[in-house]
């Protein structure tokens, strides 16, 4: 920005003097008119196309780029937006004017400003002839408009104009705005046209059609579904850009429903081997791939329909295997394709000789210095961890150098191949990694699905009852308020059922143990409101229970928990019961009670709380303060949280008084829907006024000065509120005010009843939590069959071990590496005891894993200098040939005086920055000559050290040493070093 | 499917916003914040790839620096990133080889004929063309029609104009 900035004022001060005096310019006067002429024939460049703007454009943008607050910035565009206003609606504009007023409410609206006002004009000017108009219009109104606003339908008949044109082009603009404006409703208006299209002459007409009927089908299945055999035919167009882009409705089509897709499974094979053969002209190839687009769209075909079909798959396994053997690791979009072959291979039936394939190409992945390759090989690796659970281990030192890696998304990725890897032996150093991630980041949005996880995995995998309790105890105090409240629940269930198997002493011991550590804690005052419930509860339910702790110390602690939250009633309706059962159970033991002093004095407040709920609580509790043990037993009995109360529907304890009363002459009970007599009132407040016909009379006394309008209210009332007033704006006020004055006195009620309405019926529906910790033991057996299906892959891994040892790491990371990966132990079935075969099978497996884990650790561990220092050595070695990935003039900024700028110019930096880039490159052993030394610096690739890395990690932090060392090489070049060089992207783009 | 692509540049300051299902005006601007808000805070010398939950679980954000510019495009698990990475770079190419050594000012000057571009390039969230010259020769074909002397009359010669050159 600060470039445009300092461009448009060195612009201004040439051309307009009067209105702009800044400082710098005055300065620097001859500097600038050399840098004028650059930039004069910058933006002469930037003007070929015929797209000129005009100067008061100019100035607006150029404003905008010199204000220097958010509120200036608004006050200019709001100005302009005046200017506009008043402007577009002035009689015979000029097209060419309109056109630019348009492209004038597209950039205010990219600004985040409010254009409605002129989108008439754009949906008018798609209507005109010339094209470029047409094309500025319709570009207009697709970044406008959304498919459902009411002008659409203004263009529509544009469109079906447009489409039946003779010129192509205006076809390609019209079947372009189809795919962004044509909603559900418009599509029978244009796609018979949008068919016949498909068979134009035109390749890009016959592309462009494919794709506005797939998008049709995005919107609305239903009315294209009559033609979705035109995809299936169109995958066989002479053209390979019309057949590519039929790849992406299949793709669609094919994630719904892979069935009726299985006979295309051979010419998906045959096209994809076609195009990795280079059958497909010299165009289609993108730096030497030949189409790629199209070869990872039919890999991700091929991946749908090959999964869980044996048949299907076999055919596909010589072609991907010829893929993975050419590919060209060197090149990003060559590791694209290879990314999207080890993702068929992992959901296909899996092919051994295959599998060993996308295991070395992930291997490449991990190893490379590239972070995006990296991150693929985290995300590669996940995905064939569930096929071959032990692959994992071979890469485990690479797996922990991602879990450290400063780069986030990385890190997350590697949680989340960390996540599916899990097992019980390894689930307390994972879970322990994720809480710490956990609390140091702050996006909520995460930190609530980490939290989840690691309760989840918490859960399922834990190795004992206290790391459990602990480990919930730390989720809820990071995240207690982002974790699902029915985790919360689900600890209560858990904690109150033990882990399902008939072991009382473990379930006591479980509990005695959460009791224990919730005593510990309850007084941290910053505890979430979930959390102190199932304290609150645990504690009432269970804090007795094993005699460790006195009935009155516990209700000390529950009394301190209702007074330090005193403005939360939940929590203290928690606390109040949990007293009350503490003071029952003792009771119904035979001890002596009494109420503690607090405890009396938090009865007495509460009892006269303004809660309703807190105030019966207290009464309930003083009332069993008075009853004897032997009912005090019954009301409250020890540990009974888990029996089922059974409720007597039918009320059969009553039936002894119903009878009476009838005997004695009162009338019977009439249900509710039975009583026909009295008006049911209710009935009428729920119904849509308008419909409802007890108020035709009213509404017809109230209505007679317009009658035309009842007929029209139902549609009109649906119209969404910011309707742009079109042809009848008029009535549009008394329509939607009629019906309110209409229904008279009642209206206001009415109103406010509809609404209540919906909120009961959200209320009435009951709203229990369902079991969801029955959901994940199926998760658990499902892992242990995979895990033991596969022994036979432990033996490569074994044989590949000694090639690690040259990866020096330290103690650490090995004994990380070592928890994460190396003890497999079986998983303890907590909950199901289901799966013994495939349990013993693991707990084999186990054992391997062990031995084989002590070995590496010692070799390793062995190898002195440490990566870093190794690192080191090589970037600064290489770090005086830099490229310039960041422009580096405007890391001199800070540096540079006012005086520099006087230097002597050259205007010619490009080809002089150019040549010492290329040079840079193959210093620094970039392999792909064949491509644009300079495009290709950007992809910092696998392998070989990347100069641009190093400049990068240069220009961090404001080392003065480092940005004189480069102010001085850029003058050895003859380069003026100022910070506004308009050729930056002469430095990117050759 | 591809969500989004945007251009913002190292201010935060959009250049180009293209939105392939509609979003409103403030929900547009909300994006583009959190996003400049989510690169601003990436280190250097790190993935061009982040995680990202602005429409739903999972979609992604990839993006890569030009100069003054960020390039960012949202899409969803249908793409590959990596592929993305360089469907990015066919498009700064191909800018380049419209305008000519390009630079932020040619996208702030000329964005409908970016937006032109683009849509040669992806068109309904999909990715239809990705050799940077037959965008460009597709762009020819429309940029000779419009030349054409029924159609409008060219704004003059704009700044080169005014330069005297």
């Amino acid at each position: 920005m600060l470039l445009l900035t300092l461009l448009l004022r060195s612009v201004g001060f040439y051309f307009f003097t009067s209105s702009i005096q800044n400082p710098e310019s005055n300065n620097s006067y001859t500097a600038k008119l050399e840098q004028l002429k650059t930039i004069g024939r910058e933006l002469a460049m930037g003007s070929q196309g015929g797209f000129g703007q005009s100067k008061e454009f100019l100035d607006l943008v150029k404003s905008i780029g010199e204000a220097r607050s958010k509120s200036e910035e608004d006050r200019i565009v709001l100005h302009e937006i005046e200017t506009l206003k008043r402007r577009i609606n002035e009689p015979d504009i000029p097209k060419r004017k309109m056109k630019e007023y348009i492209i004038r409410l597209v950039y205010i609206e990219m600004l985040g400003h409010d254009a409605s006002f002129g989108y008439i004009h754009a949906v008018k000017m798609t209507h005109d002839d010339s094209l470029l108009l047409k094309r500025t219009g319709y570009l207009a109104v697709t970044l406008f408009l959304n498919e459902d606003h009411d002008l659409i339908i203004l263009i529509v008949n544009t469109i079906q104009k447009d489409l039946k044109s003779d010129n192509f082009l205006v076809v390609c603009a019209a079947l372009n705005a189809c795919c962004k404006l044509i909603n559900e409703e418009t599509i029978p208006a244009v796609i018979q046209q949008v068919v016949e299209l498909l068979g134009h002459q035109k390749e890009a007409v016959r592309k462009k059609a494919v794709m506005a009927l797939h998008s049709f089908h995005q919107r609305s299945p239903s009315s294209v579904n009559h033609l979705i055999s035109n995809f299936r035919k169109k995958l066989s167009d002479n053209d390979p850009g019309v057949m590519g882009a039929t790849l992406c409705p299949l793709y669609d089509l094919i994630a719904i429903d892979v069935n009726p897709y299985k006979d295309l499974v051979a010419s998906f094979v045959n096209i994809l081997k076609q195009v990795a053969e280079r059958r497909l002209p010299k165009s289609y190839d993108y730096h030497q791939t030949p189409a790629p687009f199209i070869q990872i769209k039919l890999l991700k075909i091929m991946a749908l329909l090959g999964s869980g079909d044996k048949k299907s798959s076999e055919q596909m396994y010589t072609v991907i295997g010829d893929i993975m053997r050419k590919s060209d690791t060197a090149s990003n979009i060559g590791n694209a394709i290879l990314f999207e072959c080890v993702c068929c291979i992992s959901s296909i039936q899996p092919s051994p000789k295959l599998l060993e394939t996308a295991a070395d190409a992930i291997a490449k992945f991990l190893k490379s210095d590239s972070h995006n390759l990296k991150y693929m090989g985290i995300d590669a690796l996940g995905r064939l961890i569930r096929i071959n659970p032990d692959i994992a281990e071979q890469h485990q030192l690479a797996v922990i150098d991602c879990l450290e890696d400063p780069d986030d998304t990385l890190k997350r990725k590697t949680f989340e191949l960390l996540y599916k890897m899990t097992k019980s032996s390894n689930v307390e150093v994972i879970v322990d990694r994720m809480i710490d991630y956990m609390i140091s980041i702050n996006d909520s949005h995460y930190k609530t699905e980490t939290a989840s996880r690691c309760v989840e995995l918490a859960e399922q995998f834990a190795p004992s009852n206290h790391w459990f309790i602990q480990t919930m105890n730390k989720v809820f105090q990071h995240a207690g308020d982002l974790v699902n409240p029915k985790v919360a629940h689900n600890l209560m269930r858990l904690i109150a059922e033990g882990f399902g198997e008939d072991d009382d002493a473990a379930d006591s011991q479980l509990r005695s143990s959460a009791v224990e550590s919730y005593l510990k804690i309850v007084d941290d005052p910053k505890l979430p409101s979930a959390f102190l419930q199932v304290i609150c509860w645990v504690l009432g339910e269970y804090g007795t229970a094993d005699g460790k702790y006195s009935a009155s110390y516990i209700s000390g602690k529950l009394c301190d928990v209702a007074e330090a939250h005193s403005s939360d009633d939940i929590i203290r309706a928690y606390a109040v019961t949990a007293l009350m059962k503490v003071y029952c159970f003792e009771k119904s033991a035979g001890r002596k009670t009494s109420l503690l002093p607090e405890c009396q004095l938090l009865l007495e407040e509460l009892s006269a709380s303004h809660s309703s709920d807190l105030q019966q609580r207290a009464y309930e509790f003083r009332a069993i303060l008075d009853l004897d043990a032997n009912a005090v037993e019954n009301i409250m009995p020890l540990d009974a949280s888990c029996e089922d109360i059974e409720i007597d529907k039918s009320l059969s304890f009553l039936d002894n008084y119903v009878h009476k009363s009838l005997e004695q002459g009162a009338e019977p009970y009439i249900p509710e829907n039975e009583r026909s007599g009295t008006l049911n009132i209710s009935n009428i407040i729920n119904r849509n006024p308008y419909e409802h016909p007890a108020h035709s009379l009213r509404f017809e006394a109230y209505e007679v000065p317009k009658l035309v309008v009842p007929t029209k209210l139902s549609p009109a009332v649906t119209y969404p509120t910011e309707l742009v007033p079109v042809p009848e704006p008029s009535y549009q006020p008394t329509v939607s005010s009629g019906p309110v004055s209409d229904a008279g006195s009642g209206s206001g009620s009415t109103e406010l009843r509809l609404r209540l309405d919906g909120v009961q019926k959200k209320w009435g529906k009951p709203a229990y939590s369902s079991a969801a910790s029955s959901s994940t033991s199926n998760i658990d057996s499902q892992r242990t069959t995979v895990n033991g299906a596969t022994q036979p892959d432990n033996v490569t891994s074994k044989s590949r071990e000694p090639r690690q040892p040259h990866v020096e790491v330290s103690e650490e990371k090995q004994k990380l590496a070592a928890s994460l990966f190396g003890g497999r132990t079986a998983r303890p079935e907590r909950k199901q005891s289901g799966s013994a075969a495939g349990h013993s099978k693991v707990s084999r497996t186990t054992n391997h894993g062990e031995d084989k884990a002590q070995p590496t650790t010692v070799t390793t561990a062995v190898q002195p200098p440490p990566p870093d220092l190794l690192d080191l050595g090589e970037s600064s070695g290489a770090a005086s040939s830099y490229s310039s990935t960041v422009d580096p003039f405007k890391q001199l900024e800070g540096l540079l005086d006012l005086s520099q700028d006087g230097h002597a110019v050259t205007t010619t930096t490009g080809p002089d920055l150019m040549s010492l880039y290329s040079g840079a490159s193959t210093n620094g052993q970039n392999q792909n000559q064949n491509l644009n030394p300079l495009l290709n610096e950007k992809d910092n690739m696998n392998g070989a050290p990347n100069p641009s890395n190093r400049t990068a990690s240069l220009t961090k932090g404001p080392s003065l040493k480092d940005a004189l060392d480069k102010d001085a090489l850029v003058r050895q070049m003859g380069v003026n070093p100022t910070s506004q060089n308009p050729n930056l992207f002469s430095d990117l783009l050759g | 499917m591809i969500r989004a692509v945007i251009v913002i540049n190292d201010q935060g300051k959009p250049r180009l916003v293209k939105f392939y299902d509609y979003q409103p005006v403030e929900k547009q601007q909300e994006i583009i914040r959190n996003v400049y808000g989510v690169l601003c805070s990436r280190a250097e010398n790190v993935s061009n790839f982040v995680q990202d939950s602005t429409f739903g679980p999972d979609t992604r954000l990839v993006y890569k620096t030009f100069a003054t510019l960020f390039f960012i495009v949202i899409f969803d698990d249908s793409e590959n990133e990596l592929a993305i990475l360089d469907l990015m770079q066919v498009f700064v190419e191909t800018l380049d080889k419209c305008f000519g050594n390009v630079c932020e000012l040619d996208i702030v000057f000329n964005f409908n004929k970016v937006h032109t571009i683009l849509d040669e390039i992806i068109l309904g969230g999909q990715v239809v063309e990705m050799s940077s010259s037959e965008v460009v020769k597709a762009l020819d074909d429309i940029t000779r029609l419009q030349k054409n002397p029924n159609s409008i009359v060219r704004v003059p010669k704009s700044i080169s104009g005014w330069q005297g050159r």
